[in-house]
């Protein structure tokens, strides 16, 4: 597919198939894939098994950005601007500003297992239900 | 003192190492057909094998040169920079691997022309890409000079900068050989031997001060001016409020700058599927992790081996305290290998970035714009190919140009650059229907702008006896780092461009099909 290249009369051509399919008389099962072969994208998009799939998706990295960035700055701003706190020595010569950098790579590992878990067990399978519904695979 | 060994030991090892992977390059690409092959390897590797590609384009001369010698020179401060190279992972697992594939096909401009007016977009990434592109080899090219000055032993800087031109055409010969698959295989061999290398002098190491990482910083604070002060903050940074502001904004560069780098974008595209682009980033972070603990205690082992002086008075500067610790503990062999694979992948790291570069100047303004989607792909690779050069050569002035300076710190520009123009517009794209064409302009040449306006007069540049140009005083923005501004700035431009202009509802088809692409995969490859 050529996707990068359309010319600006192709979003047109899409509106017109998309009208076609709204009749009645056309099977459902079908109407998600216009007569090219080329998925009905706006249809797609108000189907439930998208709606709870991109639910899901935002559900999961948006709470979770905020949290590694939270912990990231905090390691910042306190190396920055809490210099006496990072200093203290905790084992050995090893001090809190490395011992909270180092946090930072076992929550870095943390999130992206569970990542890969969480797209695993909810979104792959929710994708799966959506290629299902409408016929069209990745 | 120092001595580093044998040149002509040094020079054959690395010879040897350069010819063995040009050969792969060239078997690997003697199938590289169609524009698809050129630019995204055909879609054909693996998560894994992506993955560590992924972290190759990652480990490159800033990584090992430029952060061991910034944490051998500057202890913590230069920590920071280990640091955020790993958590910024997480902004590319999480917000932008997966709908970036599953939108795009070869550049960035592909994403983010989507569901906007193609010329004018295509035409903007482009122009960000290039300059991302350019101030990233410029790092490299420098790196590139250091090393080889210390391997051969070359102090003048008339000699220096020869090197980093003879360094610099071979690289883009590599680009002009091999494209994607070729540069592939270079990243993940180099990758590889990196990490080996790294790993088993920091077990080395560890097992010399009995794997005791504070036995380490003890003997390091012995040869270091500041004594245990270089194991806390400000070593570098200093205590003054705006170099304070200065290492926040680095850190902020750092850590949304890295997964925004065009280079390390187009590395999604050459994964078969999402799921596959997801596993390649969970690869990446775990080479990461186990990389940039190496540097902790390469850095405080170079220290304390080697001294920051010895480092400091070294051609190459900060960047030679790797190789001389290596030099150190195993002599001029060690020193061959460490070198032959810091070049290895200096090389890997300016062909992908070259390749970017060149993509997105033959893919987007050749044959979206100039030949308005009609471009007959032979001539777009035979674009690329020429693109790639004069990348090449301006890049090669540009490291001339910045040789001695820490490229660690070189890098953390580019990442400036990158997150200022690419990720507020990536992440816009992707998940605000509202987002338009004139907000992706605005958000794209607003980052990019400020950013470059501020880098220009930051000390950076000028007016400090550190500056790239230290006889002339034309400074008045205070931070060596613009990103605290600029990034900010650039979402802010594409918020409000896009609040204040009207609606595209002619692209209402486009905007939901990117909805649907980029969160479900659906219609991606077909």
């Amino acid at each position: 597919m050529t996707k990068a290249m359309w010319s600006p009369g192709e979003t047109q051509h899409e509106d017109r198939e998309y009208r076609g399919f709204a009749s009645f008389d056309d099977p459902e099962a079908l109407s998600y894939v216009d007569s090219n072969g080329n998925p009905n994208f706006a249809l797609i998009q108000q189907t439930d098994e998208f709606r709870s799939l991109r639910r899901r998706l935002t559900m999961f990295i948006f709470p979770m950005t905020v949290l590694f960035l939270a912990s990231y700055l905090t390691f910042v701003l306190l190396s920055a601007y809490a210099r006496d706190i990072v200093s203290i020595k905790v084992i050995g010569l090893i001090n809190l500003g490395i011992l909270l950098g180092l946090g930072q790579f076992v929550t870095s590992i943390i999130i992206t297992l569970g990542y890969a878990r969480y797209a695993k067990r909810r979104l792959d399978p929710q994708r799966k239900l959506l290629a299902e519904k409408t016929g069209v695979e990745e | 003192m120092p001595t580093t060994g044998n040149p002509v030991l040094n020079l054959s090892v690395f010879a040897v190492f350069v010819l063995i992977t040009l050969y792969i390059v060239y078997r690997a690409s003697s199938r590289n057909v169609t524009a698809s092959d050129y630019y995204a390897a055909g879609s054909s590797f693996t998560g894994a094998q992506n993955g560590v590609a992924l972290s190759g384009d990652f480990l490159s001369a800033a990584s090992f040169l430029g952060i061991s010698g910034g944490i051998a020179a500057h202890g913590y401060d230069g920590f920071l920079y280990s640091v955020g190279w790993v958590v910024a992972w997480l902004v590319g697992l999480l917000l932008i691997a997966e709908g970036l594939r599953n939108t795009g096909r070869f550049t960035v401009g592909d994403v983010l022309a989507f569901r906007m007016k193609q010329r004018p977009v295509r035409a903007a990434a482009a122009n960000a890409t290039l300059v991302i592109s350019f101030f990233y080899m410029i790092a490299q090219m420098a790196g590139a000079g250091g090393l080889i000055a210390l391997l051969l032993n070359v102090t003048s800087k008339t000699g220096q900068a020869l090197l980093i031109a003879v360094v610099g055409m071979v690289m883009v010969f590599y680009v002009l050989v091999g494209g994607m698959k070729g540069t592939t295989w270079v990243q993940i061999i180099k990758a590889v031997l990196l990490l080996l290398c790294v790993t088993l002098m920091s077990i080395f190491l560890l097992g010399k001060f009995g794997f005791s990482l504070s036995a380490i910083m003890q003997q390091a604070t012995e040869n270091n001016k500041l004594g245990e002060a270089v194991l806390d903050p400000g070593a570098k940074y200093g205590f003054s409020t705006m170099s304070k502001l200065d290492f926040v904004s680095l850190a902020l560069s750092l850590v949304l700058g890295i997964a925004s780098l065009p280079h390390v974008l187009m590395r999604f595209y050459t994964v078969p599927n999402a799921s596959e682009a997801r596993r390649s980033v969970v690869w990446a972070t775990w080479t990461m992790v186990i990389f940039y603990l190496c540097t902790l205690v390469i850095g405080f082992g170079a220290m304390a081996l080697v001294g920051t002086d010895t480092i400091a008075a070294a051609p190459g500067g900060e960047n030679s305290a790797a190789p001389l610790l290596a030099f150190r503990i195993g002599g001029a062999v060690l020193l061959g290998i460490v070198s032959a694979v810091a070049f290895a992948t200096i090389l890997a790291v300016v062909a992908g970035l070259t390749l970017a570069a060149s993509a997105s100047f033959a893919h987007d303004v050749y044959a979206n714009v100039i030949k308005r989607g009609n471009a007959e792909p032979r001539r777009e690779i035979r674009v690329a190919r020429w693109t790639a050069v004069v990348v090449g050569a301006l890049s090669i002035i540009g490291g001339i140009a910045a040789n001695g300076q820490n490229v660690a710190f070189l890098v953390s520009l580019a990442l400036a650059l990158a997150a200022s123009a690419n990720l507020s517009t990536i992440l816009y794209t992707i998940f605000w229907r509202r987002f338009n064409t004139t907000g992706t302009l605005w958000s794209i040449y607003g980052g990019l702008g400020s950013c470059l306006t501020l880098i220009i007069f930051s000390p950076v540049m000028s007016g400090a006896k550190t500056s790239i140009f230290p006889d002339v005083d034309f400074a008045w923005f205070p931070l060596g780092n613009p990103g605290l501004v600029s990034i900010p700035f650039s979402f802010l431009c594409g918020f409000l461009a896009t609040i204040f202009s009207k609606q595209e509802p002619e692209n209402a088809g486009k905007a939901a099909e990117m909805e649907v692409r980029a969160i479900s995969g659906i219609g991606a490859r077909t």
